[in-house]
């Protein structure tokens, strides 16, 4: 029995011999992020619910300045309240979350992943795309993603800084003026998300690139040898981290949200 | 003994169409194994390039229910034999015939690269010196059987036909394992950037997937590549840096 069909060369949109779920995996990464980008952009211009007690959410880590409208805002902040000229949609969590973001938005294994997920290019390994020009990352305005280590070098810092933050988690009011040590819920999720981050950011393919990528005899430079098979390491498991880091940011900002809105008790620690 | 039917591709660049056979299949036989018996009993003028029928040679590369497959690899237990199993050639390169594709573009490829250009011997007898951990990076990328799965299934080549601008997966496999070899000298970076079209490349690791020597293409050739490319042409601090170094 003969199939007249297309030729190898003619192509419609979609087009596979492909048999299994190949729409499954970019229907899942374009769900995660779409959810992620939708709830990220509610939170960002929200402006508020960020603090409770010692605890600040990532999304609003460092707060560079305080809104006058949230309490205690001002003790966590680093240059004191929000100047008065600055427009409304300006929240504290629109100042920094730009690098974050950024290092997402350029990183290796999202950009394979939503140029599947969102732009269909290609939908998936072996279907055929929606579209017949091509450019790539070999123009703008994609060679834009070369930007990608300046964004690592922030995110790098911004994890420090929310260690920080965790170490500040476990100092609570104690009733009299002073502070507490302790543990509670929210300082072991503001903890996991350090650890999660850490292994994300620890892991970038530019970072590998920067401590061993360069050297051409590795066994003359036994720091950077050694650095760079820690980097590689993480990086075997890069996609994981990533997603484990962006579901944990999400829920420790969710999370700094319920105990400052529902009068949900934290449990702590003494 | 069980049947299955495979749908195969015959013809040549001008006229071709699916064709179905119907052969006896058993338990251990792959892809190719059948297309060798429906070329024996009922299809003598089909042509199939083969040579190993053990994973190392590369020639019996095709796609298989639309996955490019090395034939001899293609185990039929793991495919569903409730349906036809489709054949079909390479789809990166032009058809010759049947499920032979002309992939003589690749060797061109090869020979426009700058080869391997080693420093002056390191010992009198013209032999040089390594560590082994220097060199243990870049051993994956000998494992390269050359067997083109990664040239098929990258949509840059496969989809766009950018072959005067990009030379593929393999090619950066190859490069890297140059440009990173200890005793290498030369620099291939402009190259990278613009003849070989490496900013087409957008990380999709359908290669990675592919590959059956599993050599991870994305993550330790094209993308330590990128950072080289970027190292030289788009780092402004790098470039401000080697200006007063």
């Amino acid at each position: 029995m003969t199939h007249p069909e297309l030729t190898l060369t003619e192509r419609r949109p979609f087009q596979t011999r492909r048999r299994d779920t190949w729409w499954v995996q970019p229907l899942a990464v374009f769900t995660g992020l779409g959810i992620f980008i939708l709830y990220a952009t509610f939170r960002v211009f929200e402006g508020a619910h960020f603090l409770h007690g010692p605890y600040l959410s990532p999304f609003y880590s460092p707060l560079l300045f305080g809104p006058k409208e949230v309490a205690h805002s001002l003790e966590h902040s680093w240059f004191g309240a929000m100047p008065d000229w600055m427009p409304a949609l300006i929240t504290p969590a629109v100042l920094i979350l730009w690098a974050p973001l950024g290092f997402r938005f350029t990183c290796y294994y999202y950009r394979g992943a939503y140029y599947k997920a969102f732009w269909a290019d290609p939908p998936s390994c072996s279907v055929s795309e929606p579209r017949n020009n091509y450019r790539g990352e070999h123009s703008f305005p994609l060679i834009i993603q070369n930007i990608h280590r300046y964004f690592l070098y922030v995110a790098l810092i911004i994890v420090c800084i929310l260690a920080y933050d965790v170490w500040k988690a476990l100092w609570f009011d104690d009733g009299n003026g002073g502070t507490t040590f302790g543990i509670g819920l929210g300082t072991l999720i503001l903890a996991g998300n350090v650890v999660f981050l850490g292994g994300y950011t620890f892991g970038c393919h530019s970072l590998r690139h920067l401590v061993g990528g360069t050297v051409g005899l590795l066994s003359k430079a036994p720091v950077r040898r050694q650095a760079y098979n820690c980097v590689s390491c993480l990086n075997r498991r890069h996609m994981l981290w990533a997603w484990m880091s962006l579901c944990w940011v999400g829920f420790s900002d969710l999370y700094v949200r319920i105990v400052a809105t529902t009068g949900f008790e934290d449990w702590i620690t003494f | 003994m069980a049947k299955a039917t495979f749908r195969i591709w015959r013809g040549d660049a001008n006229a071709a169409q699916f064709v179905d056979y119907e052969t006896e299949v058993a338990e251990g036989m792959v892809v190719l194994d059948a297309i060798h018996r429906i070329q024996a009993d009922q299809a003598n003028d089909m042509a199939v390039r083969w040579n190993c029928k053990a994973g190392k040679c590369g020639s019996c590369s095709a796609e298989v229910n639309g996955n490019p497959k090395l034939m001899c690899m293609a185990r039929l237990n793991d495919l569903p034999l409730d349906e036809p199993v489709t054949v079909e050639p390479m789809r990166a390169f032009p058809l010759i015939k049947d499920l032979v594709t002309d992939v003589s573009w690749n060797f061109k490829v090869k020979e426009k690269m700058k080869p391997f250009a080693p420093r002056p011997p390191d010992a009198e007898d013209g032999t040089w010196r390594m560590e082994q951990e220097d060199i243990d990076h870049i051993q994956e990328f000998r494992k390269c059987i050359e067997c083109f799965l990664c040239q098929d299934v990258c949509h840059v080549l496969r989809e766009h036909d950018l072959h005067e601008e990009f030379i593929g997966p393999r090619f950066f496999v190859y490069a890297a394992s140059l440009e990173m070899h200890p005793i290498d000298t030369e620099n291939r970076l402009e190259e990278l950037k613009d003849s070989d079209g490496i900013g087409y490349c957008n990380i999709t690791k359908c290669c990675t997937k592919v590959c059956p020597e599993h050599i991870t293409i994305t993550d330790n050739a094209i993308i330590p590549l990128k950072e080289r490319v970027v190292d030289e042409f788009y780092d402004p601090i790098k470039k401000l840096f080697r200006v007063f170094s």
